[in-house]
């Protein structure tokens, strides 16, 4: 299956030139790349704003910013970081670029829908932001947009709900491709049983996106129908009910958190086997609790309200529901061990994220189990505990799989290597900033610091000093990491077809891979 | 895939995966609705009944009648377009079309009637009744807008349809398009059939 002397899909000539043969293009390699450029602007301004927020928090009082900027920063990042960044995330750029290698097809099943999920993308990107710059100033509501203040808030809060709704289509439409693409375009012989991890988990990932994401988009237009037309659902005035809305939006955001682990738990799964040189461990148990945490993932949504005002009853069954779904997580951080276990370890760049990602990933994990607890979740409610630790999952989970996935995906995505050297300098400081930044928040959590206020008490001063401190290595790691991968991508050395004897359909095409990535479809015995 | 020499490949079953897939996304969509008129209803349960009386049950019934017909006829028009029988196929689509332009018809005048008698969101009227039947009016116009605009999208989506059976796109051996527009027409049509009791016949 040599077809190396086809041009790679960097270099086709299609019928549009320039920009347009990308921003036109419905190859699923090149719409992975539109994603992965457009996804990663998005995380540099969140992240500055991030660093912003840590900056203000350094001392008591106000420090750069007063308290209307800082929540109308807190905001931003928020619904940057969540719909426009981890939401597409993992699914939208490695996804679409191997996903259809992986189980041997030339494409996705609707290549021009995966084009047109872009545009959306874009649209609903630019409609979200353009909230900071028309009206009568930026949201300020925090992404959860919660009645009644989402409605009676004076800022400028419409662009953000449609811009969500928006990109929730855009969201819809991959999940759906995707589903279709795994039961349609699987290669000859690849049964359900013998598809790869990494599809397996989008493929759970894409169930959720395509049933939970349309629930909060109605929320949305609800939101929208109240400011707009005085409709009555959510507003205690007319009769209608705040914590409906909460309900409703947590049906879907709960999920949503799923929607951004599941293929960052895929990620690892195809990362740590390749660089232990063994199968995986339990290639079944992955599968069936990958597609455990996908339905039980619909039945938690109310621990994030267990202060919010529900029936005994209801807050009992929330909190057993979500030690239950903590159970297919720990199966998997079970697997990988278990692969890691007397295989022939080679420490490289994509291993030292993967082994990261296991520690960040028990530690946000566990705390969740604190939080979940009907009593500490009393006391932690809306603390720095919470933020502390949704970072540990979101970013320690999702982010360090992702980086650990673009480090090991490189070499196939632009046919060349990087400065492994740099790479992993840069995630060395990456990781010492995020446990400098996150790590002292739980301590603030518990001491009773409150989340989303730009002042605290000066008992507070010395922790926060640590904590943004950390904030600032941590932003000196990534721009090492991007640097890095920046000049890689131009001037790396040429990469070998397999650089590290991975065993899945995509090291076996050349780097870059072929327009159609496959002159013929390989059979899977 | 455009740019593919061979992206000439059908697959009938596919395609309506994908659109069952979209299908569970829209029953979702509304599933949210439904959600808030069930714990809306449980907490002002006589409100609504009292609202309810003021919908005119005939017009909803009608509009009922003409929209388990107009499903018929998109599906007779799937079976049509199997036999090659593409006059029939036009001519049953031209019905189906017709038919939700007078389901839109009705709906403004019914609409047009409510709001004439200061029955809207936010009128004074409205305020003076009480919450229950504030909410009530709030659902009505929020689920049988979205329904109706679900609607217009379907007419034009069967306009494109009646355009490609035209021009010979669609055929006795590629309908897969008529038949997922047959499908998002009968989802519009089970939506309304749940819409119509839980808003008309609750009195």
């Amino acid at each position: 299956m040599d077809n190396s002397n086809l041009p790679s899909y960097l270099e086709y000539k299609g019928k549009y030139k320039g920009i347009f043969a990308w921003i036109f293009s419905t190859d699923h390699k090149r719409i992975g790349l539109l994603y992965l450029y457009s996804i990663m602007a998005m995380f540099l301004v969140a992240a500055l704003l991030g660093l912003l927020m840590k900056t203000e928090l350094i001392a008591p009082g106000k420090t750069i910013m007063e308290a209307k900027a800082y929540n109308a920063v807190f905001t931003l990042h928020g619904i940057t970081m969540i719909f426009l960044v981890v939401v597409p995330g993992i699914p939208a750029i490695l996804g679409n670029f191997f996903l259809p290698i992986m189980i041997g097809a030339k494409d996705v099943f609707y290549p021009r829908l995966n084009l047109l999920s872009w545009w959306l993308y874009i649209i609903g990107a630019i409609v979200a932001i353009s909230s900071q710059f028309m009206g009568t100033g930026s949201p300020d509501t925090g992404w959860t947009f919660y009645a009644p203040y989402s409605f009676k808030t004076q800022s400028n809060i419409l662009p953000a709900l449609i811009g969500a709704f928006i990109l929730g289509f855009s969201s819809i439409l991959t999940g759906l491709n995707f589903i279709v693409t795994m039961h349609r375009m699987r290669a000859p012989g690849m049964k359900w049983l013998k598809m790869p991890l990494f599809p397996w988990t989008l493929y759970g990932t894409a169930w959720i996106q395509l049933l939970a994401t349309p629930v909060v988009g109605i929320t949305l237009l609800m939101v929208v129908a109240e400011k707009v037309l005085n409709i009555g659902f959510f507003d205690p005035t007319l009769g209608g009910d705040p914590i409906l809305y909460q309900h409703l939006f947590w049906i879907y955001s709960h999920p949503a958190v799923y929607i951004m682990i599941l293929p960052a738990m895929g990620v690892i799964s195809e990362v740590i086997p390749t660089f232990a040189k063994k199968e995986i461990f339990g290639y079944n148990a992955i599968v069936l609790s990958t597609m455990l945490i996908a339905f039980v993932g619909y039945f938690v949504w109310g621990h994030h309200m267990f202060t919010a005002g529900m029936s005994e009853t209801s807050l009992f069954a929330f909190s057993f529901l979500t030690f239950i779904v903590a159970i297919p997580s720990a199966i998997k951080i079970f697997n990988w061990l278990a692969t890691l276990y007397k295989g022939s370890i080679m420490l490289r760049t994509p291993m030292y994220w993967a082994v990261s990602f296991l520690f960040v990933f028990m530690i946000g994990g566990l705390t969740g189990m604190v939080l979940g607890a009907l009593a500490t979740n009393v006391h932690l409610h809306d603390t720095a505990f919470v933020v502390a630790h949704f970072h540990f999952i979101v970013f320690g989970g999702l982010g360090f799989a992702f980086f650990a996935g673009i480090h090991y995906w490189f070499p196939k995505i632009f046919g060349r290597m990087y400065d492994e050297a740099w790479a992993n300098t840069g995630w060395i400081i990456f990781f010492m900033g995020f446990l400098t930044l996150y790590f002292p928040m739980f301590l603030l959590g518990i001491q009773g610091m409150p989340r989303r206020y730009y002042d605290y008490v000066p008992e507070f001063h010395s922790t926060n000093i640590i904590s943004s401190f950390g904030a600032f290595i941590m932003i000196a790691g990534l721009i090492v990491i991007i640097i890095n991968l920046f000049r890689s991508a131009k001037k790396g050395e040429k990469a070998p077809k397999s650089p590290w004897g991975g065993k899945t359909l995509e090291w076996t095409i050349p780097s870059p891979p072929p327009l159609e990535n496959f002159e013929e479809i390989p059979e899977i015995k | 895939m455009s740019e593919y020499a061979e992206h000439d490949h059908y697959d009938h079953e596919g395609s309506k995966l994908g659109m069952w897939l979209f299908i569970f996304t829209e029953l979702l969509f509304f599933g949210g609705l439904f959600i808030v008129y069930a714990v809306m209803r449980y907490k002002n349960g006589t409100a609504f009944e009292f609202a309810g009386k003021e919908l005119d049950v005939f017009i909803g019934t009608l509009n009922t009648i003409i929209l388990l017909v107009s499903s018929a006829t998109i599906a007779m028009s799937i079976s049509a377009i199997q036999m090659e029988k593409k006059n029939l196929t036009m001519a049953l689509l031209g019905v189906t079309l017709v038919l939700a332009l007078v389901f839109l018809v009705n709906k403004y005048f019914e609409w047009g009637a409510k709001i004439d008698h200061g029955l809207y969101p936010g009128s004074a009227t409205l305020q003076q009744f009480g919450h229950g039947e504030t909410l009530f009016f709030g659902l009505y116009y929020f689920m049988t807008g979205l329904h109706a605009l679900h609607i217009v999208v379907g007419i034009a989506l069967i306009l494109i349809m009646m355009v490609k059976v035209y021009k010979k796109k669609i055929y006795k051996d590629r309908f897969v398009q008529l038949e997922n527009i047959g499908l998002y027409w009968h989802l519009v049509d089970i939506i309304w059939i749940f819409l119509f009791p839980l808003f008309y016949l609750i009195a």
